[in-house]
Order: structure tokens, then C-alpha cells, then sequence
């Protein structure tokens, strides 16, 4: 036997306070009536800070800084200046990004090798990607005098924390607006880290406020009348009210939603690359992406190799302490989801799929959910039809490519779609039909900051990334 | 000799590519014709024919849709004197059959200027291209009532998508015999379809139609209305377009913004490899 | 063995027969993507190997290398030298375990023989006009006995990869066939030469086609073509090895040689092993490092972990 030894990354490189404040305005500020809430590792379920709880008050003072940055600073600055700010901005988590790695997957519970390797490295590039647009934004084909918008309201998902944020202020800055980001309540460190970056990168006070806080804050920034442009990240439940709020008013709103991709994987696929696909495709992330190849959609006359081979590679799936650089699969992000994806898998075997899990011990404390596989489901069974945000794949098997389209396209959602194929006319031929917003053929769950990304139908609207990304920005 | 008795036109809805009378059988006055008055199930019938639509005409070649719409566009030229008998004056007309002209032009070149390559840091293949919303709903402005049901059909459909339109309930007419041109010009039926009536009829129906992907409420002039249907049409995350403003200059080059603002954008990736 | 691999096995077996049924059985086997190949591979080279379990990576590196030496120069003094080392690596820790093999040209094999004798240390022999196999085939084999006859008990044969290239399947396959029979009791291992194969579609097939030819063992290179042993090529092999047990019932090993030079090149094989295949394959007789200097660097890594300070060249020995 080969054991791997314990690899843990340091927490030294975290220097985490016992208390956060708001960032608004360029400085860290108390919550006008104090409150507070408490982020811990979902790992262990250890207290890693204090942190403020914004309420109305203080949404104000952060949308009224956020104005006053674009009035008086921010926008009448030259685009080549924003895109220093930026450039700064992107070398400093490139130059801090150990310490921001290793604190996302505290706060988060993902693993460090992810949060290593894919978040925070995207994280850079989308900063780098988008200073250069700053000043350049005349040439981005929205016509010859595009204009941003003022003061946009974010709120992002505890999903991939640092990265969301990224996706929301790189393009918002670069167009030249002024944002007020509210994080996740599950994950506002790495956002409070990145609001010390600003400070060390001297970007103008009121250009980035982060107001921390749970649905209420969030309600009262997407709400609040002094904001001009929403833009959102989460579960299509909460999209549906952003956009009931934002009717009626001047908001211009761009939705990142819910989704419940196809992986489809023919009978002539590389077997062993859609085998690492599926496997990326549902267990990346613990299975908390929007875009996460969450039913599984295989050819029948190969059905039976390839989850054979998926239960061979599923068992090699290392679960377990976020911060072991061996990890695969982290911890649920928290007791509500780790709640949500039980349920959801009970509901499964309740209506007669087979569930599956390869043997895993998972520790005592914490939020933990083996990675799971379910058989025998049709499209009526809630895990072929609900987005569970967890580890858990729903199987289904087709016979021709036209089912194939057919079950994939069956959902109110229509964010991402996987084919595995050698044949090439056939990748172009479902990549035609399948309404989702991004499709990987012959690989999964690829991002990168050229690159736009957002859904059909109910997945949410507008796209992020790549020329596409700044047009939510601008007044076009 | 007595005087020739003329044959007046019957002004029906336009649905499925077929002229029939509102199922309500009811109709309203103007301009001394009977227009019919259209239902909440008249409008649920249009999507049905919209959605029916959809597979053909997205999957139409960009250039045989561009053939379809410059037909249009001669189908309309060759019966201006007939807009123009209706109270449409003739720089309306010509400015519509220009409009019908620009975009049909647009078919095979959105995907070109609106999508793209994006040069991915790795070894794949990646490209944006735009594709149709799907079915869209939309309310035409009040006035002008020939250029701005222009206007706001040809952005919507020259890039697959299709439509049930509101006409302008003050001025219909014009609307009609728009959806007459269209009925000769090649269009598949159910690409567009026209309805007749009160907007707060049929709207409603609309903007909570679960079938619906899209609303444009460039026509909605009451804004609590406008309001209530963008409600309406979050519930299952239309895209919306909000109302026009009042002072909307329909003569103006209209950009390209009224058709990206109704088109996803698919993004593929592929591996490079041997 | 269950029937049904039993069966099949049979079935495999009647493919070598014909042309036709060797090419339809090999392209119909599932293709390799490329870029998501390397990237398992890459990911897996992330695998952080520490304390413990490096301590055991280490001592199972050592008793995988198949310590070679092919050069022109070879003399008995050198050989002699090396097949030393091969049973003491590091002659001041008796806890040091001996290395797999030594890997020599026929001619070299008598006086290694002499020395590796009784040891457990195996004794590889190139064979077949290596490194370019460009030799009428009575000549290979009679390289190949002449081997075997010398004392080496496994021989590394090259396939003729002209011949696979031209997709002329069953002349490689036969030759095979026919150098397993020349080993006789010898361990036969197949040289793909992996990279003059283009493809990873062409290291399946050529894997697949040495396995159902007879072969116990599949080797990346020869070490004289530019493109050695890479991290995704053997993944290609592993997956094939494993895929073909599945089949058959039957084990074969793996050898990546030439270019894996450190300890961490090593560990990276090693987790690659135990992750595609798992722990079947981690021993040394179903998987080999041909290399020469990577012994110098495990054994001063496992100075480092036994000791705590870190070595230097001059610790140990050259041969």
C-alpha cells in the first residue's frame, strides 16, 4: 500500500483578526448598530472571525461613497489610469496569493489544490484582463462613446468567493463604475482581504465598498434607490426576486443563476478523458457550481463501462481537511447546504434510483457529503430536475444523439452542457441544439477570463467574461 | 353605370402564418373597420405558433433569412400606396421598407461583429457566437405605428428568433396590412404574429407566459403597467426591454443594440490536440 | 479466471491471426484526448508526497529502477561496476534495498551475470537491434537467444515501429510472437518507443498490440530518440495495462525509460501508478524505472530523510 502522509498547507501565511469591519469609503468602519455574525471553517467548524453585519444605514453610506467616487474621481478618470489601478490590483493577489489561497479554503472549505491552482489564478487573470480594457473601451465594438453606468450593486455566492468578486468588480472598474460588493455570509474573508488590496494598491477611497452581511443586506443594496446597475450570482429563487425588485426601475440587471448541465458522453468518447471530465464535472468544488455537469447523460450501449470506470476513478477521490494539498473533494460550505443536498439525495433514493458512494471515511466534525453517483434515474426523479449544489451526479443513459439533445434541453435551466465525442461533426452538431450558455466538448468545467460565461432561460442573463463581460457595465 | 361597389378588407389577427378572427369573436372600431379584439387565449395561441416556429427559422440559414426579410422589404415597397391610403405618410413608409432593408442585411453579419474567437490561456478552442432567445413578446409603440412595428419585429427576428406582437391598439391597421406583406414574403408562418386589441388584454398573458423568453416593452406608455409585466416576466427570468422613452426618435439609425439585446451568447470550447 | 475472461482472452487471442482483425480490434479502441491526458497527468505530478510515505516512495523507487547502462563504451569493468551498485546502492546503509535490474547490451551480459548471481537482482538485456530494431528479423532473434543464453532473464525488445507506422500491424505483432518465443523463460518487455508514436491513439494501440502479441512488460523508449518517458504516455500505458487485465485476466508491467532523473520525477510515476491502476502495479515486477542517474538522487533523498541533512554528489558512488 502507498499511503499518502498528511500535506497539509500552512495557516501561518493568514494573519486573520478576531473582528472585521465594513469597507467603505477606503477605511474599515463599524456597523452603525453594531451587529455582527460569526464565519467559521466548515472543515471544523471552528470560529475564524467576527464580521460586521451591514444594515441600512450603512448600505447607504456605502452606495453614497460609491457615488461619490464615480462623480468626483472614478469616472471623470482617464481610462489608461483605471487600468493601473487594476494592473496594481491584479499583481498584488498574484504577489499575496498563497495567503489568499489558504484563506479561501478556511472560509470556504474548498480545497487548497483548487483555490491553488484554479481560483485564485483566475482570479489574477480576470484583474489583468480587464485593466487592459479600461482604456480601450471606445474600440470594444458598443459604438464610438460608450459610457459606464455609476454605481452598481453586487452580490455574489460562497461558491467560488474571491473569484465572483472578481468577475463582478474587474469589469465594473474598467468601465468605470464604483461598486458595492456584498459577499456571501458564509464567505466574506477573502473579500475583506482583497479590500486590504485595494487599500495597498491606494485605489481611491469609495471605488470598491464591501459591505458584509446575510440576505437582508442584500435586499437592502439590490433595493437601494441611489444604485444604478444590479448584478447577482446565486439560485435562481433569489434571481427571480432581484429582477421582481428591479422592475419598474433605471437598474440594469445581469443574472448568474442555477443550472443542471448534461454531460453526454457517446459511445466512441476517449472513455478515460470523459471519465476525468464527469469526475471534474460534478465533484470540482464539491459539486457547489452553478455550471456542474450534474446529470450524466450516457450513451446506453456504454453505460455499463463507463460507470464502472466512474466508480473505479470515484474511488480514488480523496475527501477530507481543505488545507491537505492531496485533498480532491473539501467540505460542504455549510450546515444549510450540507441540509439541502441531504434532502435532495434522500428524495433520490426515496423515488427509486440507486445511490452509490465509493467507501470514504469523512471526519467527525464539520460538513461533510461523500461524492455520490445515483443510477436507474429518469427526468421526472427531483435530482434529474432540481440543482443540488453538492457532490452528487444523477445518471441517465440515451440511444441517439436527438434524445440526447432532448433530455439535455429539458430543463429551466440552460447554463452549461458537456459532450464527449471523437466525432467531430457530432461535437458541432449538439453544440448547435444544446441551449445552454457554455459548452465543453471533450472537457468540463473550463473557465477562463476571455471567455463569457452566463445562461439561457432560467440559468439568468448577460454574459461575464471577455468583451461580452463589459457590456453589462455600459451604457450602450 | 352605377359606381362599383368596393370590396372592404375584413382586419383579422395574424397567427401561424393564418388570418383568423379573435376566438372571442369580439372586434373594435377604427378608422370605420372592424378590428378584432384580441384574447388572452388569442395570445396564448401565437406562442403556440411562435414556439412551433422556432426550430425552423433559428435553424434557417443566416442568408436565407436575410432573403426573407429583403423580401419583406419588397413586398412593403410595392404597397406603399396602400400605407399611405391608410393615414401612414410616405417618408414613414419608405423609412420602414429602409429599416426591413438594413436588417435583413444584419442575418450573416451579427455573428461575425457580436461574437468570435477568445484566445483561452490553453491549449482549446474557443469560440462566442450569438444564438436566438427563442420566443419574444413584444409591444409595439403606439406611434409611428408602420416604422416602429418595423423597427421592432426585423431586429428581433432577423437572428432566428420569433415573435407575437402587440400592434399599436390606436392605429392597427397599419399593422394588419404589414402582417399581409409578411404573409407573402416567404416567412415562415409563426415567425411573427400579430395581435390586434388592448395591450392590457393580451400582455398580461404574455409576460407571464412560462413559454416566453423574451419581452419588449417598447410600446408600454403607462408605467405602473410597465412595471406589473416586468414583475410578470420575472418569474421565469424573461429578458426584458424596457419601454422606449416618449421621445424615442424612430428615424434614427437604430444600432445594433434592439437585436443583441434578444440573443444569447453560446460559448463552445473544444481541446487542441492530436 | 471468470468465463467470460476466459472467453474473451480466446477471442484476443485469435486476433494476431489476420491483418484486418488486428487493425478493426486496434482503431476501434476509444480514443485519447490529448489535452485532458496531460492535464490528469499534470494534475497528479501535484500530489504532495511527504515524511512516511516518502520514506516508502523512495525504498520502492530504488527496488523499481532497472539500473542501465547502453552506451558504445561499455566495458566489463564498467558493467561490472554497476551491477555492484545494483546490489549495494548505498554501500554505508545496509537498510538499503538492491535495485531492480541492471539493463545491459548482450554483449555485456556475462559479466553481469557473474556478479548479480544468487542476488534476487534481475538482469536485463537489450535485444533485437536495439535501439533502432532496423535488422533482418533472424538476426534480432538470434541477438535475443544469444541474450538469454548469456544469463539475462529479461529481455527488452524494440518493436518495429516503421512497420507500425505503415500500419502494417500483423509484421510487428509477429515479431513479438515470435521474440517471446526467442526469450524463452526470459521476461519479454516491449519497447513502443513511445516517442516516435506521434499519438497517444497510437500508444493504445501499440500497448494493446504488444500486450495481445505476448508481451510481460510494455517500456516507453530506448532512450536514444529524443522524446523519453512522460508522464501522460505511461498514464496512456497504465490505462491500457489495466484495461487488458480487465479483459483477460492476465498482468502486464510497465516501464517508463529515460528522463526521469530526480526523486520527485519518481514519486510523480508513483502516484500515477497507484492512481490509475493502484497498488497491483506498485512493485517491482510490474513496474520498472529504466534510468541511471535517478538512483544517485534517491539514495541522497533517503540520506536526507534517515539523516535530516542534505547530501551532496560527492556521498555517492559514480559508476
Amino acid at each position: 500500500m502507498f499511503e499518502y502522509a498528511p500535506a497539509p498547507e500552512s495557516r501561518s501565511v493568514v494573519d486573520l483578526k478576531p473582528s472585521y469591519g465594513l469597507f467603505i469609503d477606503g477605511a474599515f468602519v463599524d456597523p452603525t448598530d453594531g451587529d455582527s455574525f460569526k464565519s467559521i471553517n466548515p472543515a471544523s467548524e471552528e470560529v475564524l472571525a467576527e464580521i460586521a453585519e451591514a444594515g441600512a444605514s450603512d448600505v447607504e453610506r456605502a452606495v453614497r461613497a460609491a457615488r461619490k467616487a464615480y462623480d468626483k474621481v472614478w469616472g471623470p478618470m482617464p481610462g489608461r489610469d483605471r487600468a493601473k489601478y487594476l494592473y496594481r490590483i491584479a499583481r498584488l493577489i498574484q504577489e499575496r496569493s498563497r495567503e489568499l489561497a489558504v484563506l479561501e479554503s478556511l472560509d470556504n472549505g474548498k480545497p487548497i489544490r483548487e483555490s491553488r491552482d484554479v481560483d485564485l489564478p483566475l482570479v489574477a487573470a480576470h484583474f489583468f484582463y480587464y485593466a487592459g480594457w479600461a482604456d480601450k473601451l471606445e474600440h470594444a465594438g458598443f459604438g464610438g462613446n460608450p459610457r459606464p453606468i455609476g454605481v452598481a450593486a453586487q452580490v455574489i455566492p460562497w461558491n467560488f468567493p474571491l473569484l465572483m468578486l472578481a468577475w463582478k468588480i474587474a469589469p465594473a472598474l474598467a468601465a468605470g463604475n464604483t461598486v458595492v460588493l456584498k459577499p456571501a455570509e458564509t464567505t466574506s474573508l477573502t473579500a475583506l482581504l482583497f479590500a486590504e488590496i485595494c487599500q495597498q494598491a491606494d485605489l481611491p477611497p469609495g471605488v470598491v465598498n464591501i459591505v458584509t452581511g446575510a440576505g437582508d443586506t442584500g435586499r437592502a443594496l439590490v433595493e437601494h434607490p441611489g444604485v444604478d446597475k444590479v448584478a447577482f450570482t446565486g439560485s435562481t429563487d433569489v434571481g427571480r426576486a432581484i429582477a421582481r425588485s428591479v422592475a419598474g426601475t433605471r437598474k440594469k440587471l445581469t443574472l448568474e443563476l442555477g443550472g443542471k448541465a448534461a454531460n453526454i458522453v457517446f459511445d466512441d468518447a476517449p472513455i478515460d478523458q470523459a471519465v476525468e471530465g464527469i469526475v471534474n464535472g460534478i465533484f470540482f468544488n464539491q459539486g457547489h457550481v452553478c455550471c456542474a455537469g450534474s446529470r450524466l447523460l450516457v450513451q446506453e450501449n456504454v453505460a455499463d463501462r463507463v460507470l464502472e470506470s466512474l466508480k473505479r476513478r470515484m474511488a480514488q477521490l480523496r475527501v477530507g481537511d481543505p488545507l491537505d494539498k492531496n485533498t480532491d473533494v473539501g467540505a460542504i460550505n455549510s450546515a444549510a447546504q450540507l441540509e439541502r443536498i441531504r434532502e435532495l439525495s434522500d428524495a433520490g433514493s426515496a423515488e427509486g434510483a440507486e445511490r452509490w458512494s465509493p467507501p470514504c471515511e469523512l471526519p467527525d466534525r464539520g460538513f461533510w457529503f461523500a461524492p455520490t453517483i445515483f443510477t436507474g434515474v429518469t427526468q421526472a426523479h427531483r435530482i434529474a430536475r432540481e440543482e443540488i449544489f453538492g457532490p452528487v451526479l444523477s445518471v441517465l443513459t440515451f440511444r441517439t444523439p436527438a434524445e440526447a439533445v432532448e433530455k439535455a434541453n429539458n430543463t429551466p435551466y440552460g447554463l452549461s452542457a458537456g459532450i464527449w465525442t471523437d466525432k467531430g461533426s457530432r461535437i458541432l452538431w449538439m453544440a448547435d441544439r444544446l441551449r445552454a450558455g457554455v459548452v465543453w466538448a471533450n472537457t468540463f468545467n473550463k473557465f477562463d477570463p476571455t471567455s463569457p460565461f452566463g445562461g439561457y432561460k432560467e440559468s439568468g442573463y448577460g454574459r461575464e467574461g471577455g468583451r461580452h463581460g463589459l457590456e453589462a457595465y455600459l451604457n450602450v | 353605370m352605377s359606381e362599383r361597389v368596393a370590396v372592404r378588407k375584413t382586419y383579422k389577427l395574424f397567427i401561424g402564418g393564418k388570418f383568423p378572427r379573435s376566438e372571442s369573436g369580439r372586434s373594435y372600431l377604427v378608422q370605420s373597420s372592424n378590428v378584432s379584439l384580441a384574447s388572452r387565449k388569442d395570445a396564448r395561441d401565437a406562442v403556440v405558433a411562435a414556439r412551433a416556429a422556432v426550430k425552423g427559422w433559428a435553424g434557417a440559414t443566416a442568408y436565407n433569412r436575410g432573403q426573407i426579410l429583403y423580401r419583406a422589404a419588397e413586398m412593403l415597397e410595392g404597397r406603399r400606396a396602400q400605407f399611405v391610403a391608410l393615414g401612414v405618410p410616405g417618408d414613414e413608409v419608405d423609412a420602414a421598407v429602409d429599416r426591413w432593408v438594413w436588417y435583413a442585411g444584419w442575418a450573416d453579419k451579427l455573428a461575425q461583429v457580436y461574437g468570435g474567437a477568445n484566445p483561452v490561456a490553453g491549449p482549446y478552442f474557443n469560440i462566442s457566437a450569438p444564438e436566438p432567445t427563442g420566443v419574444i413578446a413584444v409591444v409595439a409603440p403606439e406611434r409611428p405605428a408602420l416604422l416602429g412595428l418595423v423597427s421592432v419585429i426585423a431586429p428581433a427576428i432577423v437572428t432566428g428568433n420569433t415573435v407575437v406582437v402587440a400592434a399599436s391598439p390606436s392605429e392597427p391597421l397599419a399593422a394588419v396590412t404589414l402582417a399581409e406583406v409578411l404573409a407573402t414574403s416567404d416567412l415562415p408562418g409563426g415567425v411573427v404574429n400579430i395581435l390586434t386589441g388592448a395591450i392590457t388584454e393580451t400582455v398580461p398573458a404574455l409576460a407571464a407566459h412560462m413559454d416566453v423568453n423574451a419581452i419588449d416593452l417598447t410600446g408600454v406608455i403607462d408605467t405602473a403597467l410597465a412595471t406589473d409585466l416586468e414583475v410578470k416576466a420575472a418569474e421565469n427570468l424573461k429578458r426584458v426591454l424596457r419601454p422606449a422613452s416618449a421621445d424615442h426618435d424612430w428615424f434614427a439609425d437604430p444600432g445594433l443594440a434592439r437585436m443583441t439585446a434578444l440573443l444569447e451568447t453560446k460559448t463552445v470550447w473544444h481541446p487542441k490536440g492530436v | 479466471m471468470t468465463a467470460t475472461t476466459t472467453s474473451a482472452r480466446s477471442e484476443l487471442s485469435e486476433l494476431g491471426r489476420s491483418e484486418t482483425a488486428l487493425r478493426t480490434f486496434l482503431h476501434g479502441l476509444p480514443g485519447v484526448d490529448q489535452v485532458g491526458a496531460e492535464q490528469r497527468a499534470a494534475q497528479l505530478g501535484t500530489r504532495s508526497i511527504k515524511t512516511t510515505a516518502k520514506a516508502q516512495a523512495i525504498d520502492l523507487a530504488i527496488r523499481m529502477v532497472d539500473l542501465t547502462t547502453l552506451e558504445g563504451a561499455d566495458t566489463p569493468g564498467k558493467v561490472r561496476a554497476l551491477a555492484a551498485k545494483a546490489l549495494r546502492p548505498d554501500p554505508a546503509d545496509p537498510s538499503c534495498p538492491h535495485v531492480g535490474a541492471v539493463c545491459v547490451y548482450p554483449a555485456m551480459v556475462p559479466y553481469v551475470a557473474e556478479v548479480l548471481r544468487g542476488s534476487g537482482v534481475h538482469l536485463a538485456s537489450v535485444a533485437t537491434a536495439f535501439p533502432s530494431g532496423q535488422a533482418p528479423l533472424e538476426i534480432k532473434l538470434a541477438d535475443t537467444r544469444a541474450a538469454v543464453a548469456a544469463g539475462a532473464d529479461e529481455i527488452d525488445m524494440v518493436i518495429n515501429r516503421g512497420a507500425f507506422l505503415a500500419g502494417r500491424y500483423k509484421e510487428v505483432y509477429d515479431e513479438i510472437v515470435a521474440t517471446k518465443e526467442a526469450s524463452g523463460d526470459a521476461h519479454l518487455k516491449v519497447i513502443l518507443e513511445t516517442g516516435e508514436l506521434a499519438t497517444y491513439d497510437n500508444v493504445r494501440r501499440a500497448s494493446w498490440l504488444a500486450m495481445l502479441a505476448g508481451g510481460d512488460f510494455i517500456k516507453t523508449s530506448t532512450g536514444k530518440v529524443p522524446i523519453t518517458a512522460t508522464l501522460p504516455v505511461t498514464l496512456v500505458m497504465l490505462e491500457a495495462v489495466r484495461d487488458f487485465r480487465e479483459a483477460t485476466g492476465r498482468q502486464v508491467g510497465v516501464k517508463p525509460a529515460g528522463g526521469i532523473k530526480t526523486t520527485k520525477d519518481a514519486i510523480k510515476y508513483l502516484v500515477l501508478v497507484n492512481e490509475t491502476v493502484g497498488t497491483d502495479w506498485l512493485d517491482p515486477d510490474w513496474f520498472r524505472f529504466g534510468a541511471s542517474s535517478l538512483l544517485n538522487d534517491l539514495l541522497m533523498q533517503r540520506t536526507k530523510l534517515t539523516t535530516g541533512t542534505y547530501s551532496g554528489p560527492d556521498y555517492f558512488t559514480l559508476d
